[in-house]
């Protein structure tokens, strides 16, 4: 019988060797006169261990981790494909502890399954949600979403469900379902992941949206520095054949713009414009793409859908705390041991995740301070490590999950630095259209330097400019750069002495 | 094919589609390894645009080029998660390394490899994880030394 063997082909194993791994296992197998099936997988998102190699023996998957290339003829001599001892084995996958704590719903299946395999989706439970939905009213998918307590994932957190009741109730003859993959907060990659490794439950995603609230066309706005992603994307869909009925789904590639990100903007940008920010209203739900009706969310919003049709709303609405029901995938990046993905219901504190899952710095030097949910979140101080994730918790003191990202420092980091780099990202993404942050931000990076050479009395003029880039600006680009900035501040002010 | 007729090709690929210009500019710029000048005019025509709004829209995004590359494009990773692994010595050694070579370099904001930076990108679709100074020189030593 052909042995099984998973090499990741998601992006962050290809950049720790991983094609060149399923290479030197090809090569080895066919010199041994061994019959093997290599399957790109996505990652099971224990980052520090890629390449990840598995191979599925009689007692599950055993994984081997990290591997290189020149590992590899000593794996098959160590008669690897059986499960056997290695001083790389790490037992079966599942039953190692990072993976093995966490609770996974929308990324369950990456890294599980081939992603460009739609029979492996369907018989690893992939198409159910997505056959309940053909079977109810739009009316009753909506409530369904609605009662699951699903928050936009892509950072605001908006109900999902409200937003497709807008959508559904505002008549037209067409209606848009557009998924923003614009992810470009640094510190994190799991729509990335999700895209590369499960494509086929974002697609599902997007079609039960469209049975919802009665649109046939899909977009998805790919940012164009994951060309892994979209090529994953269009691989799966050229695979669907009628698994999506007569739902139809274009990957477009966004061009490099973070502000994109922002929906109004993402819209004018597959509009074939410039991707400037529009006043708000008319929502995207009554006037969107093309100025029709259009539902726009986040990869991971969407990707959660199939689930809580195919498991029922309550069983997501069991998880999680306070208004924050559900899974959050969070990432774990930056100056971190064991980064990678973590999916886990809110209600963890911080200092869980960077310690007992992050186990601490990756330099060996005390964590000093944690940006949480990208560019436009705050800087937390240790004293803050014990705060409750969830959304309103965050609120509460002055920060925010966004879209889970979590970027650690040790104490080499500079927080006055920091604050001048969230000003120097806002003035170089900008879209123009507003005036305290095209102007704000160009002026916070001056008055950050002059404070950086000693001028302190300056420090009044920081806060009082980032009052009206919070107040005046028409986006969270220009309204949330003075949150880094003022958190910096506010934790860190010996750096700004 | 001449460069004329490759833009005229993906401009009436394209010119039906909804929102056709960034699928245009994105085929006609991986073709060409830029979008000339002389293909404003006929995408303009082609999807009803005056040509200053066709050039805003290729100025706006920092994707799309006017001049042709270097024989390669190092994309470093500059955000926030790299920052916290050396990213900004990494970036600096890599100017220094870079002045006068027939390499371009590009600053990116974030690659999705935000748990194993400092992250380097290579022509589009080659990456590079947890990379040293020692790491950049290396496989810009392969590069150049490659035909």
């Amino acid at each position: 019988m052909r042995t099984t063997i998973f090499v990741p082909g998601d992006a962050a194993a290809l950049a720790q060797g991983a094609d060149a791994v399923a290479a030197a296992i090809a090569a080895e197998a066919a010199r041994r006169d061994m019959a093997i099936r290599l399957v790109r997988n996505g990652t099971r998102g224990m980052v520090w261990l890629e390449p990840l190699v598995e191979v599925v023996t009689s007692s599950g998957r055993i994984a081997y981790g990290p591997v290189t290339a020149a590992d590899v003829p000593g794996l098959f001599a160590a008669n690897f494909a059986t499960g056997s001892v290695h001083a790389l084995c790490l037992g079966p996958t599942e039953d190692i502890p990072w993976l093995a704590g966490q609770q996974r719903l929308a990324c369950r299946r990456i890294g599980v399954v081939d992603p460009r395999s739609l029979a492996d989706y369907i018989a690893r439970g992939g198409g159910e949600g997505l056959r309940r939905a053909r079977a109810m009213a739009p009316a009753e998918i909506v409530r369904a979403v609605t009662d699951s307590g699903l928050r936009g994932r892509g950072g605001a957190a908006f109900p999902a469900g409200i937003k497709w009741q807008t959508v559904l109730a505002t008549p037209a003859a067409q209606k848009y379902i557009v998924c923003n993959a614009d992810e470009g907060d640094s510190g994190t990659f799991s729509d990335r992941m999700l895209m590369e490794g499960d494509p086929f439950c974002l697609l599902e995603g997007m079609a039960i949206a469209g049975l919802a609230v009665g649109a046939t066309q899909g977009f998805i706005y790919v940012r164009s520095e994951y060309p892994h992603a979209v090529a994953a994307l269009d691989a799966a869909l050229a695979e669907a054949g009628d698994f999506l009925g007569n739902f139809k789904v274009e990957v477009r590639k966004g061009a490099g713009s973070y502000v994109c990100g922002e929906e109004t903007a993402l819209l004018e940008s597959l509009e074939g414009k410039r991707g400037i920010v529009r006043a708000k209203p008319p929502l995207p739900a009554v006037a969107g793409l093309f100025g029709q009706p259009t539902v726009i969310n986040n990869v991971i919003t969407l990707a959660s859908v199939p689930d809580i049709l195919a498991q029922g709303a309550t069983a997501y609405r069991e998880l999680g705390c306070g208004r924050s029901r559900g899974t959050l995938p969070f990432q774990l990046a930056g100056n971190i041991k064991y980064g990678g993905l973590v999916e886990v219901p809110f209600g963890l504190t911080l200092r869980q995740l960077l310690y007992d899952f992050g186990g601490g710095s990756r330099s060996g030097r005390p964590l000093r301070a944690v940006q949480v949910g990208g560019p436009l979140g705050a800087y937390l101080p240790a004293s803050q490590f014990d705060s409750v994730l969830d959304y309103e918790a965050f609120a509460a003191i002055g920060a925010g999950l966004g879209h889970g990202g979590i970027v650690a420092f040790d104490d080499a980091v500079d927080l006055a630095k920091q604050a001048r780099y969230a000003m120097k990202f806002c003035a170089i993404e900008s879209c123009g259209k507003c005036t305290p942050c095209r102007i704000g931000s160009t002026r916070g990076v001056e008055v950050i330097d002059r404070i950086r050479a000693g001028q302190h009395e300056q420090i009044e003029l920081l806060q009082e400019l980032c009052e009206t880039m919070t107040q005046g600006s028409l986006c969270a680009m220009g309204s949330m750069t003075p949150i880094p900035v003022l958190s910096a501040l506010r934790h860190f002010e010996e750096d700004f002495r | 094919m001449e460069s004329p007729a490759i833009v005229t090709r993906i401009i009436e690929q394209h010119c039906a589609r909804p929102g056709a210009l960034l699928p245009m500019l994105h085929e006609i710029q991986d073709a060409l390894g830029c979008i000339p000048p002389e293909a404003v005019p006929p995408i303009a025509t082609a999807l009803n645009l005056s040509r200053a709004e066709v050039h805003g829209v290729i100025s706006y995004y920092a994707h799309f080029r006017q001049e042709p590359p270097g024989r390669h494009v190092v994309r470093v990773c500059c955000a926030e998660a790299c920052q916290a692994v050396g990213g900004e010595a990494l970036a600096e050694h890599a100017r220094a390394r870079l002045a006068g070579s027939d390499v371009t370099l590009e600053p990116v904001y974030c690659l999705g490899l935000c748990a194993c930076g400092p992250s380097v990108q290579v022509d589009e679709s080659t990456l590079h994880a947890r990379v040293t100074p020692e790491k950049f020189d290396a496989l810009i030593a392969a590069l150049e030394s490659a035909p």
